[in-house]
């Protein structure tokens, strides 16, 4: 290489000038389609699960408490922020926001969790109208993911209180 | 308390080893994206470095696999002492959408202790960057755990006494949502 090449590659940087941005000092917003952090209106949340049965993730998870009360739980760890459930929300309740500065130091810090009521449907006491048979015999009644290891229990395997449905898998380490 | 250890232990400078045990490649983007002239994270002093044994943190992409757990392990056990750990994406934060597939055993957490987690599928540059930032302690976290207790039924119960006559009409006063 020689001088001239060199002092050549020393004009195109000094008129590009200072492209570094200055990020943390400075805001940097997301462009206007950009999907962030799912935000949970729990004033128009009706409660159907809806976002529960099409997460792809699984970060949603739904119990039942009694008849009128149901919990609804994002946990947002695996979340690929695909608004699928912003989608289906009847409701449109989920709105995709633009945040994207969710780093933290605790893992529970990003969840969100909402009590409902729910009305009692006068003859069969809760149904939700899905789209195959099949789905509706899955998802029919009552739902008990499982709030304290935070995990989603499928409600066609019976729920038996001695053994647990999904066991840790046990890591092999040396 | 750990930030003031942070800064204390790690100074100016931290060493960053860019760990990946079975992930899409996309955070890898990422990261290498944030180490580029334009997003720049050197001005933080964070350094690329190719061996455990010189990193100060380790960054993880991708969940802990069946035939990686091991290496991941063995690769954090190599780093010396005051260490950090990044969880970048969210394969690494929670095990990923194949959590519960055969190869995958869950997030990187179940092998090796993570200090900061960085969600998002992937995350922007600029996420992992406050991420960084915040482990550095330059800005505060933003995110908090939410939780919405509704107090009365969103669907308002049919009341015949909100009967309000106008004029020829007769409307339901509370037909918000109705």
């Amino acid at each position: 290489m020689s001088i001239a090449s060199k002092l050549k590659e020393a004009m195109v940087g000094l008129k590009a000038g200072r492209v570094t941005l200055d990020y943390p000092a400075q805001p940097r917003p997301a462009p206007a389609n950009f999907r962030g952090r799912p935000i949970f209106d729990a004033q128009k949340c009706i409660g159907c699960a809806g976002c529960a049965n099409n997460c792809p993730a699984r970060e949603i998870l739904v119990f039942d408490v009694c008849q009128e009360i149901r919990i609804l739980k994002y946990l947002g760890r695996r979340c690929t922020y695909c608004g699928r459930c912003a989608d289906v929300c009847p409701e449109k309740a989920i709105t995709m926001s633009h945040d994207f500065e969710t780093a933290t130091n605790k893992i529970g810090d990003i969840q969100q969790r909402l009590d409902l009521f729910m009305s009692t449907c006068q003859r069969c006491g809760r149904c939700f109208k899905e789209t195959s048979p099949l789905e509706q015999l899955k998802l029919k009644g009552y739902r008990f993911d499982d709030l304290a290891n935070e995990r989603w229990i499928f409600r066609s395997r019976a729920y038996l209180e001695t053994e647990p449905v999904v066991d840790d898998i046990k890591i092999e380490l040396d | 308390m750990l930030k003031n250890l942070c800064q204390k232990m790690f100074g100016r400078s931290l060493w960053v080893y860019h760990a990946n045990s079975g992930g899409c490649n996309g955070c890898d983007i990422e990261v290498l994206n944030v180490l580029t002239p334009y997003y720049d994270v050197e001005r933080f002093g964070i350094k690329l470095v190719g061996s455990p044994r010189h990193a100060d943190v380790m960054l993880c992409q991708g969940p802990a696999m069946r035939a990686t757990a091991r290496a991941l392990r063995a690769a954090y056990d190599a780093m010396p002492a005051p260490k950090l750990v990044f969880a970048i994406g969210g394969c690494a934060c929670g095990g990923g959408i194949w959590h519960d597939s055969y190869p995958v055993l869950g997030p990187v957490e179940k092998v090796i202790p993570v200090n900061f987690y960085i969600p998002g599928c992937p995350p922007r540059p600029e996420a992992i960057i406050y991420g960084v930032a915040v482990a550095v302690g330059l800005v505060d976290k933003k995110v908090a755990p939410v939780e919405f207790k509704q107090l009365d039924l969103p669907i308002p119960r049919y009341h015949p006494a909100d009967l309000r006559g106008r004029g020829e009409m007769v409307v339901y006063e509370k037909a918000e949502k109705i």
